[in-house]
């Protein structure tokens, strides 16, 4: 359920600054989220996505900037009046309450009429399918259990917008997937408004409707998962998602020279880098013409990783490059090949300074 | 992956000593309790009777004494307990940078001598004392108020001052316990501080809650110097009966049933405050 | 209420009550040391006639010297038998299971939370009934037993903190249970016994209720300060008493730094202090 883009954004963040000391962890973010979407704030450690979560739930002060939530601003309220809830990376389920009195807690705390309670508890618990451990103290509870009822504490208080700070990181990695896959259709059958912390480049593409990958503390690229693989804005993004090939090349009168590399390619003459993915080279049949704008190079198969459904090759050309190509697993390769690819497949980037 | 001869090597020695020191000896307490003294108040006689302890259960005296110990005790517990609750939650939840400093602020007159605090009361409570002399400087008193020293009242604000750090260790230690995560996540779910506190800190706080009351109950209770220094005739305490027992007035027997009955007062306080402290740790 | 500058507003208030806290912890510190200076005795306000006279005559008191070398050495002994016997109790609670263990880490920990009136009596009477003449070697005895609870928490808690592997470790590689714990063990342990020590130390140099009973003919410096007090009190005893306080915050220092030192290789700060009931339930 991809949201309208015409309809006011649910938060609006503006040149969101943090420091701790005399370290920078955010500059000048700003960010729209809109209602209902499923937002990953992708980042590697250190990048500053926790403390712009935790910015958002309210345990940090910014610096500069502000924050709005349906037009007002939030940044100045304590955490305990935002309508915004979080599940922590490590739960903090308390370990006094019974898990039905943890999900209870939000609604007992805010007065919500007694009455009430019980349906929306059990309804919280039928959701998350922990129903049978109502009474258990969170202690006896496995890891992704645990998870579960921290989800269901957030949810049960209706927040406007939810905060998910790494939630799966400590599950392995089968539980992970299952989980992934259960947070999605939870959020398309709420509706609200999730906000998912993660450094796990495959879980955000398989989760989010959009990305914002967060760099040193500043925003590289804000797009739909497909988008920000296939159209990378920064060589950072290109190969923080997914893996590519870098290629500094020199363009010229319509072509892009790297090497012994040349393909088709349009824009400002000069220096420029373009991103290639190993998936987007073939193994090119040497009898059969070039067609389209495919360019074709020869190369050395230097080494070949099985990887179940598709081989990873690392292929050395004449010019001492050495890209990698993925293909659909074919038994052992060996010697110089032919390859292949789509001009267009070679997307400019720009170059990340360090 | 110890072998049985470690095991032994560890626990045979103070085992041992254990026996020698404690053991037998409160069995001599267990002993004597049930003796007499004979007739001529010189020597001691080896029947075995319950004179003792009817004695103690019977004697205005003593009960009298023993009410007013346990409610010398109970107070002091209160108000070390009022001091150093807060002081030790400031400590842990608001002192940040200096909490270190602030924490060996508070073990410091913790060390320094009983006897040297109990004595710098007696010079300031004294009717020449240092609060007498301060009232009458700022003309609030014209007349050295009596009442300041040798009484209840002394005795209470001296071993309320003596174990105050004695409160306020435990809890500190379980405030520390306490992880943030919950207090974040209890402001995240709509709970303002002050619903925080009493909803999640305070219960998370209570085995050093307990831990606390029950150092300050028991020390107080079997505390003999303080109403030496500063409780005069009107502030003797359980403690002092005991020692005068053991001394001028030369009952042992009788001094030993009340020790007995102290050691058997505070085993079962730990015994009841051990199984109130499971059912605490879910509710 | 959303243009506060500060919106998340903290109560002063509690500040202002832990300051006071500190004060009344702190009055009769500041009374003892400042009237040891006071040249007309220790009552009145405000204290006049400043002088040293007070720690001169101190200083050429004989007597109360005697007692401090009296109460370093039964100190002294009270640590040697107090970590003797507290190591291997901790390290018998922390690793080995026989009958009556339970009973055992009760008894050994009984002292601690007991009125010393009670441990002072009943030893009291054994060294009665042994024959024993009362004398520094039965104070010594009483406050090495009194003692070895402090030793055997401080120490238990020092053990539960150890890397266990470390050990595991030496045994894989050939070395016996002796020499692990010689090479292993002990290393690992040394702050925690040296903070042990200053600690047991401390507490004897100011025990006064066992040592009561257990009196022979030498006092110690607690003993004798108190009947001193008893003919009468003169500034005097407060220049002991900032003295004694001055070598004791010395020391509280050191072990303080000792203790946090070994803490800090942890996240989190436990018990900086042994918790009877803590330690029960380890």
């Amino acid at each position: 359920m991809t949201p309208e883009p015409t309809a006011a954004p649910l938060v609006e963040i503006r040149s969101l600054s943090k420091s701790f000391g005399a370290r920078q962890v955010l500059r000048g973010i700003s960010l729209d989220i809109a209602g209902g979407e499923f937002l990953t704030i992708l980042g590697e450690s250190g990048s500053g996505k926790t403390t712009l979560l935790r910015l958002i739930a309210g345990f940090e002060q910014p610096e500069s900037g502000e924050i709005r939530m349906g037009g007002e601003r939030l940044d100045t309220q304590p955490p305990y009046r935002r309508r915004v809830n979080t599940v922590f990376q490590s739960y903090a389920l308390f370990p006094h309450l019974s898990v039905f009195e943890n999900i209870a807690y939000g609604l007992r705390v805010q007065h919500a009429p007694k009455e009430e309670i019980p349906g929306r508890v059990n309804a919280a618990l039928a959701m998350v399918e922990m129903t049978d451990y109502a009474h258990t103290p969170p202690t006896k509870l496995s890891g992704g259990q645990q998870q579960r009822v921290a989800l269901a504490r957030a949810l049960v208080n209706r927040p406007q917008l939810l905060l998910l700070d790494e939630p799966l990181s400590a599950l392995d990695a089968n539980l992970r997937r299952a989980m992934q896959i259960e947070l999605k259709a939870l959020q398309r059958e709420v509706g609200i408004t999730f906000l998912f912390v993660t450094h796990d480049q495959e879980e955000a593409m398989a989760l989010s409707d959009r990305i914002a990958l967060l760099r040193a503390g500043a925003l590289e690229q804000v797009a739909s998962p497909r988008e920000i693989y296939s159209r990378p804005a920064t060589s950072y993004t290109a190969q923080f998602i997914g893996q590519t090939n870098l290629l500094e090349a020199e363009v010229r009168g319509g072509k892009a020279r790297a090497g012994t590399l040349e393909w088709a390619a349009n824009g400002t003459e000069g220096k420029a880098t373009f991103s290639l993915r190993p998936e987007q080279i073939g193994l090119a049949d040497p009898a059969l013409p070039t067609v389209g704008d495919n360019t074709r190079f020869r190369g050395r198969i230097r080494n070949q990783t099985f990887g179940g459904a598709t081989d990873l090759l690392e292929v050395s050309c004449h010019d001492g490059r050495v890209l990698k190509v993925r293909i659909a697993s074919r038994g052992p390769l060996e010697g110089e090949r032919e390859f292949e690819f789509r001009a267009a497949e070679a997307v400019r980037v720009r170059a990340t300074e360090d | 992956m110890y072998t049985r001869g470690y095991k032994l090597a560890v626990s045979v020695p103070p085992l041992l000593w254990v026996t020698l020191f404690l053991l037998i000896p409160y069995a001599m307490l267990f002993c004597y309790s049930f003796w007499a003294v004979a007739p001529g108040g010189a020597t001691i006689v080896h029947s075995w009777n319950l004179g003792n302890y009817g004695e103690l259960l019977h004697n205005p005296m003593y009960l009298g004494v023993l009410f007013r110990s346990m409610r010398i005790a109970g107070t002091v517990t209160l108000l070390a307990l009022l001091l150093g609750y807060p002081l030790a939650y400031y400590l842990s939840f608001r002192a940040a940078r200096r909490k270190d400093l602030f924490y060996q602020l508070v073990i410091i007159p913790l060390w320094v001598s009983y006897l040297v605090r109990g004595y710098a009361w007696k010079t300031i409570l004294g009717s020449d004392g240092v609060l007498n002399g301060f009232l009458q400087f700022l003309h609030v008193t014209r007349h050295p108020v009596e009442f300041f020293l040798y009484s209840p009242f002394a005795v209470v604000i001296t071993l309320t001052h003596i174990y105050t750090p004695f409160t306020f260790l435990p809890i500190y230690a379980s405030l520390e316990h306490v992880p943030r995560n919950l207090v974040e996540a209890s402001q995240d779910l709509g709970a303002s501080p002050i619903k925080t506190f009493w909803r999640v800190i305070f219960p998370l706080s209570l085995p050093g809650v307990l831990a606390g009351a029950t150092f300050a109950f028991v020390l107080t209770l079997g505390d003999f110097l303080a109403p030496l220094l500063v409780g005069g005739p009107s502030g003797i305490m359980i403690s002092n009966i005991v020692v005068s027992l053991f001394g001028a007035a030369f009952n042992w027997p009788l001094g030993a049933a009340i020790s007995l009955s102290m050691l058997l007062l505070v085993v079962g306080l730990l015994f009841l405050v051990e199984r109130v402290e499971k059912r605490l740790s879910f509710s | 209420m959303s243009d506060q500058a500060t919106p998340f507003h903290r109560s002063r208030a509690l500040g202002v009550y832990a300051m006071l806290v500190y004060a009344f912890l702190y009055l009769p510190i500041i009374v003892l040391v400042v009237y040891s200076f006071n040249g007309e005795g220790v009552g009145g306000f405000p204290p006049r006639g400043l002088t040293l006279g007070w720690y001169r005559t101190l200083l050429s008191d004989a007597a109360i010297w005697g007692t401090v070398l009296n109460s370093l050495l039964v100190a002294a002994a009270a640590v040697c038998i107090a970590l003797g016997l507290g190591l291997p109790a901790a390290l018998a609670l922390d690793r080995a299971s026989f009958p009556g263990k339970a009973v055992f880490r009760r008894l050994v920990l009984l002292p601690l939370i007991l009125p010393g009136v009670i441990t002072g009596l009943s030893l009291l009477m054994l060294f009665v009934s042994g024959g024993m003449k009362l004398s520094l070697l039965t104070i010594t005895l009483g406050h090495g037993t009194a003692l070895i609870s402090v030793a055997t928490t401080e120490l238990f808690a020092g053990l539960q903190k150890l890397d266990r592997a470390q050990e595991e470790a030496s045994l894989d590689l050939g070395a016996n249970h002796w020499t692990t714990f010689r090479r292993v063990t002990l290393p690992n342990l040394r702050v925690s016994l040296v903070a042990a020590g200053l600690l047991i130390f401390t507490l004897s140099m100011d025990e006064i209720a066992v040592s009561f009973f257990l009196i022979g003919r030498e006092n110690t410096l607690p003993l004798e300060i108190w009947s001193r007090l008893r003919r009468g009190i003169t500034p005097e005893i407060n220049a002991i008493s900032t003295v004694i306080l001055v070598f004791s915050i010395g020391l509280i220092v050191v072990w303080y730094h000792l203790r946090t030192r070994s803490l800090k290789t942890e996240e989190g700060a436990g018990a900086l202090l042994p918790s009877t009931l803590e330690g029960e339930r380890a």
